[in-house]
């Protein structure tokens, strides 16, 4: 049993309780869950601007002569192609091609930062010392989560808020970019990243002035009505946007590829952690495929809900599962991902969803759910 | 202030009697406990329940919860309103966004639950 004295807090938990945020266990972290009401909350980030303490999520820094080698060794995408001031969308894989963590790893010179989820964190930086060991690269792995605070401000309105905090061109930072200034006068690496589906920056900074950051981002947000967002705002805000989540789209037992996130698997860039496994995937084409989902009949579709084919109705058994669901506070509909066998996956075409012991139908649809109308600048 | 004219479970249904019937309803501890709730599902009208029995299930954005039933009866009446607008159990747990209204086939089971002031000092809330 966990209790909650065991649980970790980030630098901004008293700023949380001063909200009246609900708190609930998160990857080992006491962290909000909503402060008001989640679809309000995700409302602010799709409309305005909506603010998210990411503050457990994991920082680890590389540097040294071999960062990069390593960097291209230790992860699927070829971090090698990052001009300075990039990032890219990446994982780490197990060397049967199971997935160990989704990640973001920024080109910061000098090195490399790769940004985890919290859940991972131990798990990712172990595998990463482990690789540098038995490689002998000349590679220092630094774990900074605990000193690095994360605060991010999401939403359409989101750089016209972060750059009424500071004098870096936003304009000159395009999507999946980052660089190092000030916000508020605190020290912050900059990126326009996010989980959200929408227009938005990720702010770095050193966990003792986040108290200070996040007081500015608030105040500034006034005039658009921000919203401090919480985890379950963050979960619908995701699956719209068809974004996977560590645990329930992805884990050990899931490759790239299975995932529709192929594209960021680097097969030609010399050898690499799971590289054969994923190679023997890719050409043989994966079994199941993640899709989404519309319901058409009622009900919400859950994690874990079994999913059937109604062509192969004599099948008892499920033809696969769904990894997330809720409702699309956007669309106005019910949505969710599943996986189901790639060779009967169709966009189109109808899945029945198990739920409490009915058949509930749902549509395929294409991925992402929802799409932002039109991209920064 | 919890309403007094009526009784509570431990599992958050409260049940105000009303002439050998009951109307049921999840208390707004229940309610804010669960978030912003999305979907109801109702026993059909007509149905029996039993009590401390899952009759239901409501959604909130995160979660599922079953709803036990805090008296034995039969079905008379759900609230259709929650079919279209489940967030009046947000914005009014203890009236409009009631669940369902019972013929109680057993009133003295009410004893078993705990009056307001119970209640509220299981769930922290005056």
């Amino acid at each position: 049993m966990t209790g909650a004295a065991d649980l970790r807090r980030t630098p901004l938990d008293g700023v949380h309780r001063a909200l009246g945020a609900r708190m609930v266990p998160f990857a080992g972290f006491d962290m909000p869950v909503r402060y008001t009401s989640e679809l309000e909350e995700h409302r602010s980030v799709r409309s305005g601007v909506g603010v998210f303490d990411l503050s457990h999520m994991g920082e680890v820094a590389l540097s040294g002569a071999d960062a990069l080698a390593f960097a291209r060794y230790a992860l699927v995408s070829d971090p090698g192609t990052l001009e300075p001031g990039q990032a890219q969308y990446s994982m780490a894989c197990t060397p049967d091609g199971g997935i160990i963590d989704d990640l973001i790893v920024y080109r910061t010179d000098p090195g490399y930062l790769v940004v985890c989820n919290a859940s991972n964190r131990e798990v990712v930086v172990a595998n990463l010392q482990a690789l540098a060991a038995a490689r002998d690269h000349d590679v220092r792995i630094d774990d900074r989560s605990d000193a690095t605070a994360l605060i991010a401000p999401q939403g359409p309105r989101s750089a016209e808020l972060v750059g009424a905090l500071t004098d870096l061109d936003l304009s000159a930072l395009g999507t999946y970019r980052s660089i190092r200034g000030q916000v508020a006068g605190i020290e912050c690496l900059v990126a326009r990243t996010g989980y959200t589906g929408e227009d938005g920056f990720e702010l770095f900074c050193d966990a003792t002035d986040a108290v200070t950051l996040w007081a500015a981002v608030m105040a500034a947000g006034e005039r658009y009505a921000i919203q401090p967002c919480g985890l379950a705002s963050r979960d619908t805000l995701r699956l719209e946007a068809g974004m996977p989540l560590y645990g329930n789209e992805l884990g050990l037992d899931v490759n790239p590829f299975e995932a529709n996130l192929g594209r960021v698997v680097k097969l030609d860039k010399g050898d690499f952690v799971g590289r054969a496994a994923l190679a023997a995937v890719e050409a043989a084409g994966p079994s199941r495929r993640l899709v989404g989902l519309v319901m058409t009949d009622e009900g919400i579709a859950r994690h874990g809900y079994p999913v059937m084919d109604p062509d192969r109705q004599a099948d008892p058994e499920p033809a696969g599962a769904v990894t997330s669901g809720s409702v699309s506070p956007t669309l106005g509909t019910r949505i969710a991902m599943a996986f189901v066998p790639a060779a009967s996956a169709e966009v189109g075409r109808t899945w029945e969803v198990m739920i409490r012991d009915r058949r509930c139908r749902a549509e395929q649809v294409k991925l992402p759910f929802y799409r932002r109308p039109r991209p920064p600048q | 202030m919890l309403p007094t004219d009526r009784r509570y479970s431990k599992e958050h249904e409260w049940i105000r009697p009303e002439s050998g019937e009951g109307v049921i309803g999840l208390t707004r501890f229940a309610v804010d406990e669960l978030g912003d709730i999305v979907y109801v599902e109702l026993p059909a009208v007509g149905s029996t329940v039993s009590q401390f029995a899952s009759f239901g299930v409501v959604e909130s954005v995160k979660a599922v919860s079953d709803l036990f039933a805090p008296a034995s009866g039969e079905v008379v009446a759900v609230n259709e309103a929650l079919r279209t607008s489940p967030e009046l159990m947000n914005t009014d747990p203890h009236d409009a966004g009631w669940l369902c209204r019972i013929r109680l086939t057993a009133p003295a089971e009410l004893d078993a639950l705990l009056d307001a002031a119970a209640y509220g000092e299981l769930t922290g809330v005056e």
